[in-house]
């Protein structure tokens, strides 16, 4: 064995030269480019004087809306890893038998990929954008549990973090996103790679169900008065129902995940070949977790697509009832299709039918929201700004994502379309129409909320359409190269095959969708050095309450807390004109929590905790895990009750912006 | 929007360029064929609901998109209607009824023999599936075929499928669907081929390193050629002992091979007791590595670094600890 | 703590104020949460209870006196909690704090036998690595022993706080649901008991 062969450096009885993964240009190249980065970050801070603003204003800070912020960076970072990694696969298979990547780095590249792209980046681009405005939907001043939700971000941030690191040190996990047992058990991978899985997401996902229950207890008990569940905005409804889902999915997680260290790092039998183990009850714990998890994604994406397209229709979302309705379906359904990800495991023909039949039926109330929105746009007056395109494209896109997918649903059929690139198309068209367009959709209507300027709307055109026709072109003839007995996850394929020129299509396609992604940052470069600072806080006509209150939002949110009388509340109060101005007399002391050191604390010392137990070093681990109980005691003791904002701030800042909202450009024409 | 037809319409001629050959849509044999006329039943709803939906879906948009001559146009106060939401919630429903039971129907036949072929006398043929190949045993003949499978055509072929090793899924797309492999489970799938030829089969359940190269022959021949085969085989291969069969199972990829026994004489690994033949020292890769554990039941070899070459082109994976270049093969 | 703090004095303490009625309800859907991860566990060992791999099975190993013994702790332990929340209510501090102590005996009591009874299994030969029952056994019981632990040493910080701050609206709600938490242990208890002491005996 080659490992055994080559020199063993060991200091202080660790094996340095496995420790950092060397002789690879393409990892040499990130370990330079990581350190350069860092080096670059710590000198430029310094250099400009802002480790205290830095610390003072972010990464203490309790605030819903800089907690959100913070997700959505983090995303995009994560969004351009594993958009990095979907082009090397892209560029490995443009042409057959390449050796551009080989087995093993493809392995890790799609795992990663996998990884990174649902968990690190769909889940938290969602959660930042429910972050920044669900507060502020239900005219409330923050979370319940402000605490708690830098906490979450923390955790999810050093999950992140622990798991993207193994790229250069230690060896990335190679058994797919799913890392089935028994190849994802010490039995088949004996390195470390797969311990970065189970440890790093186990840290992400206690973040992600933190953030589950706080979610449901703000909507549940800081809703404003008036505010009745069924005059809730469509994107509050979807984070309360994404926030159930949360709550009832995670933990099977969490328990896979806890079952999948006991094997790899204590020699325990749940899921080995040897022992008694079963390699079927993996698959079933993690798609009892994985197919929710899916909806967790799209239901918020859902509820985006709901506001934007209801406020650029100018028309109340078409309706309402059914459209509530058919996401407590969707979301019941969600927990009981689990097993269409295995109909070829050979469970019989009755339960294979009982399966096929739940699945398809998602279609029903999903197909409900489709004609909704469709009718929402009928009689509307349609403006076709850049967060309107996201939502007009997701419903051609989504719709071929969603039959495909009644196709794969029919378990006979499916015999024929598993694993193949098929699949990969299906859920591709899936995920990218219904999750990424959304989050851009967001970004693009929220951004004037969050920051106090636009994104650049030329740009964003230019953004779109290379996106969307990238897109397409990457991800469609992948239907036709699955049909055509192309398997999923194979680093490469024979000339015979006939499979090269859809592949090299596809493999352009991809340049052109990463193009799309570059003037996207461009965008965001262009719109924060130039775009207009003096805008109004309503630009785009809109008719939920985060629009009523100032761009960007004082720390506060709201000055006086609305009361509300019916669905689209901001719209009648705009059109009533009633409610807009506020009275001296109307202004009280406002109460908010403070600043806190501990969430960053928790998240750095999970972080290090974690990463010795990946490496197996249970002692330095477990000294590593005193830190955590250090940290929840100090919580207890803790009895900090926050701040009062006196009513003469509450004033000079309300005066600030309400004297200028005469005087704005409108910018949306 | 226009851009989006645009392309999907670019898309087209490719559709049809490679709608020619693609070989789900092209099979083989009656099991293949009840799967191609599921698909191709559901195709036609499909189109149904994209045409229906693409065409509601242009026509909003065009019609009240804003232009400068309806700036004034105030949209009005909807709230929806239960009439049309009955409407689409009863169509799809329909829909989806059309689709389960045909689905119920196939799913239910695909575990028998195909319709036509009952009569015939089955053959039955093991599957094991190893990293990273395929092993046929003949327990009725008595022969065993590493990574390629002779059959009768029209003959209705019962595969008995298990994995030594991880779980794998057999695969020939040109007769039938798929099922998973797994140790110490036992699946059952029959195949017929409807004429002598030669099919691509593989694995699709990703393995690991040699995941891609998991592939194997089936063979579909006349009853007269079959038979000579088998004869000839009874004849002419070696017989497999155990040590090297011990060997066969080390993860590596190799070429056909062929032998006039089987190993079920010995192991069967679909027994849920049977040992576990696993030595995970043998898949080392690169990165920090971590502990492994011994277990009772797992097979050990007494040199895991020394192994011999098998046959036609066998080949030592392990000795390649980075995957390597498979290209080879 | 954003709502500003109007105090209901007509509720019992813990729920006066907004911010401890949200925390409150947060901790039941935190138990909604911890009911799923159970329940994964009773799955997981549904599935795995009869896969002795050669090992030791439920007879060989299980003490049924033992058992007892735990279980009268435990329950006896929820109902010392329920006395313990009786005597806040009264704002009675000294008999809540007295009480809160037996409870914490009585569940350290039951930890020690459970450790007692890991020895012995291990003593049997029996241990998390024999086989997937024992694998799924120990981290059942595991996860719940675990969580005592926590439960203990958590309680014991409440106690400190109650010490040093006497019965306020915030130290109530800390007891109330530190109390909460022990009655669902102790529920989830019972259903260790029956599915998997009761049942692997009889079975
Ligand atoms: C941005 C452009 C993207 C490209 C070019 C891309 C490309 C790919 C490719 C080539 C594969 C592997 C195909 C195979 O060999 O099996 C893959 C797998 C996958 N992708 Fe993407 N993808 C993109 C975006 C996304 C997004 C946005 C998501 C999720 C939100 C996603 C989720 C996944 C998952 C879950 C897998 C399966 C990984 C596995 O097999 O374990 N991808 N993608
Ligand atoms: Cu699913
Ligand atoms: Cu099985």
């Amino acid at each position: 064995m080659k490992a055994k062969i080559t020199m063993e450096v060991t200091i202080m009885s660790i094996k340095w030269d496995e420790f950092f993964i060397t002789g690879d240009p393409l990892i040499l190249g990130s370990q330079i480019a990581i350190v350069l980065t860092m080096i670059g970050a710590v000198a430029g801070i310094t250099y400009l004087k802002k480790w205290k603003y830095l610390w003072t204003e972010w990464l203490t800070t309790v605030d819903h809306k800089k907690i959100g912020m913070m997700y959505i960076i983090s995303a995009v970072l994560m969004f351009f890893r594993g958009g990095m990694d979907g082009l090397l696969m892209k560029a490995q298979t443009a042409q057959p038998e390449m050796g551009f990547l080989d087995s093993q780095h493809y392995n890790e590249i799609f795992t990663t990929h996998g990884v990174i792209m649902i968990l690190f980046m769909a889940m938290p681009f969602l959660i930042g954008l429910m972050n920044v405005v669900i507060p502020l939907q239900i005219g409330a001043r923050d979370v319940a549990f402000p605490q708690l939700n830098a906490l979450s971000f923390w955790l999810f941030f050093s999950g992140a973090m622990l798991f993207n690191i193994s790229f250069v040190i230690g060896g990335s996990p190679d058994a797919g996103w799913t890392s089935y047992f028994p190849l994802a058990g010490k039995e088949f991978s004996p390195g470390i790679g797969n311990n970065f899985y189970a440890v790093a997401l186990q840290i992400a996902g206690i973040g992600t169900l933190m953030t589950g229950i706080n979610f449901i207890v703000t909507i549940l008990k800081m809703r404003t008065k008036g505010m009745t569940l069924m005059k809730m905005p469509m994107f509050t409804w979807t984070t309360f129902v994404t926030s159930i889902l949360i709550v009832a999915a995670f933990p099977i997680f969490t328990v896979a995940l806890a079952l999948m260290t006991f094997d790899r790092l204590y020699g325990t039998h749940f899921f080995t070949v040897s022992g008694g183990g079963m390699d079927m009850l993996w698959a079933n714990l993690f798609w009892l977790w994985g197919h929710p998890e899916v909806y967790i994604v799209a239901l918020p994406a859902f509820g985006i697509f709901s506001e934007v397209i209801s406020t650029f229709s100018r028309k109340s979302l078409f309706g309402y009832k059914s459209m509530v309705f058919s996401i407590l379906g969707i979301a019941l359904l969600s927990m009981v299709v689990w097993v269409h990800h295995f109909y070829t495991m050979g469970s019989g023909p009755a339960v294979n039918s009982f399966f096929s039949i739940t699945t398809m039926a998602i279609a029903i109330p999903t197909g409900v929201k489709m004609f909704n929105w469709l009718f929402t746009m009928r009689k509307g007056r349609i403006k076709i700004s850049s967060a309107m395109l996201w939502a007009l494209a997701f419903v051609p896109c989504f719709v071929i994502g969603g039959v495909t997918g009644v196709m794969l649903a029919m378990g006979a059929a499916d015999y024929q379309y598993h694993n193949t690139l098929f699949l990969v198309a299906h859920f591709h068209y899936v995920l990218i129409p219904g999750v990424v367009f959304a989050v851009f959709a967001g970004l693009y209507y929220w951004w004037p909320k969050m920051f106090g300027f636009m994104l650049n709307e030329k740009i964003g055109k230019w953004h779109f359409w290379l996106f969307v026709i990238g897109f397409n072109v990457t991800f469609m003839p992948m239907f036709f190269l699955g049909l055509n007995g192309a398997v999923r996850r194979a680093y490469t394929y024979s000339a015979e095959s006939g499979f090269a020129p859809l592949f090299m299509l596809s493999a352009i396609g991809s340049i052109i969708l990463a193009a799309g992604f570059a003037v996207f940052c461009y965008n965001i470069y262009w719109s924060i050095r130039y775009a207009d600072r003096n805008i109004s806080s309503d630009p785009w006509d809109a008719r939920t309450l985060e629009w009523s209150t100032a761009s960007p939002v004082q720390f506060y949110n709201f000055a006086k807390l609305q009361e509300v009388k019916s669905l689209d509340p901001f719209w009648h109060m705009k059109k009533k004109n009633e409610g807009l101005t506020l009275y001296d007399s109307e202004i009280e002391e406002i109460h908010m929590p403070s600043n806190s050191w501990l969430p960053i604390y928790m998240g750095v010392i999970f972080g290090i905790a974690g990463f010795l137990l990946v490496f197996e070093w249970h002692i330095a681990a477990a000294l590593a895990a005193i830190g955590i109980f250090a940290g929840l005691i100090i919580r207890s003791f803790d009895y900090n009750e926050g701040f009062h904002v006196k009513k003469d701030e509450i004033h000079r800042i309300e005066n600030a912006w309400r004297k200028t909202e005469g005087e704005v450009h409108d910018h949306v024409s | 929007m226009k851009k989006i037809l645009l392309s999907l319409t670019a898309l087209l001629p490719l559709l049809v360029l490679s709608g020619c050959n693609m070989v789900v849509f092209e099979p083989q044999g009656p099991v293949a064929r009840s799967i191609t006329d599921l698909i191709n039943w559901s195709l036609i709803w499909m189109l149904l609901v994209v045409v229906v939906v693409f065409g509601l879906f242009g026509y909003i948009v065009w019609k009240y998109r804003e232009r400068p001559e309806n700036k004034d146009y105030e949209p009005p106060e909807e709230h929806g209607s239960t009439l049309l939401e009955i409407i689409w919630t009863g169509i799809p429903i329909l829909i989806v009824i059309a689709l389960t039971i045909p689905t119920v129907k196939t799913l239910y036949a695909l575990e028998e023999a195909p319709k036509g072929y009952e009569e015939k006398e089955p053959i039955t043929i093991h599957v094991t599936s190893a990293d990273w190949k395929w092993i046929f045993s003949y327990p009725e003949q008595g022969i065993e075929t590493v990574n390629y499978v002779n059959i009768p055509e029209d003959t209705p072929v019962l595969f008995k499928m298990t994995s030594a090793s991880t779980m794998q899924s057999f695969w020939v797309p040109a007769l039938g669907g798929q099922k998973y492999t797994m140790p110490k489970m036992e699946t059952e799938m029959y195949l017929v081929a409807d004429n002598p030829g030669s099919y691509d089969g593989q694995n699709t359940n990703f393995n690991g390193r040699g995941y891609a190269d998991m592939k194997f022959e089936v063979l579909a021949q006349t009853d007269e050629k079959f038979n000579e085969w088998l004869a000839d085989v009874k004849e002419t291969a070696p017989k497999l002992t155990e040590s090297e069969y011990d060997d066969l199972l080390k993860p590596t990829h190799m070429g056909r091979l062929t032998f006039s026994n089987t190993h079920l004489e010995w192991v069967n690994h679909a027994d849920p007791h049977s040992k576990a033949y696993t030595n995970p020292e043998l898949y080392r890769g690169h990165g920090y590595q971590g502990k492994t554990f011994e277990e009772e039941d797992n097979y050990k070899s007494n040199q895991p670094n020394v192994m011999e070459n098998h046959g036609q082109g066998g080949h030592d994976e392990s000795e390649d600890n980075h995957g390597g270049d498979h290209n080879e093969h | 703590m954003i709502m500003s703090a109007k105090v209901d004095t007509s509720l019992p303490l813990e729920y006066q104020t907004e911010q401890d009625r949200m925390n409150i309800l947060g901790f039941w859907v935190f138990l909604g949460a911890e009911i799923v991860l159970f329940a994964t566990l009773f799955g997981v060992y549904g599935v795995l209870y009869e896969r002795f791999a050669g090992g030791p099975t439920h007879k060989d190993i299980f003490v049924i006196k033992d058992v007892m013994i735990q279980t009268v702790l435990l329950l006896t332990s929820s109902f010392t909690m329920g006395i313990a929340i009786f005597e806040m209510r009264r704002h009675n501090l000294k008999g809540l704090i007295i009480w809160l102590v037996i409870t914490l005996a009585l569940g350290a009591g039951f930890l020690f036998m459970e450790i007692n009874e890991f020895i012995h299994y291990a003593h049997e030969g029996a241990t998390m690595q024999t086989s997937a029952f024992l694998s799924s056994l120990f981290v059942l019981l595991g996860t719940h022993g675990a969580h005592v632990t926590l439960g203990i040493g958590w309680a014991t910080m409440v106690i400190i706080q109650l010490l040093k701050r006497g019965l306020t609206p915030t130290t109530a709600r800390k007891t109330f649901i530190i109390g909460l938490y022990w009655h669902f242990l102790d529920v989830v208890w019972i259903f260790i008991f029956t599915f998997v002491y009761l049942k692997g005996l009889v079975a």
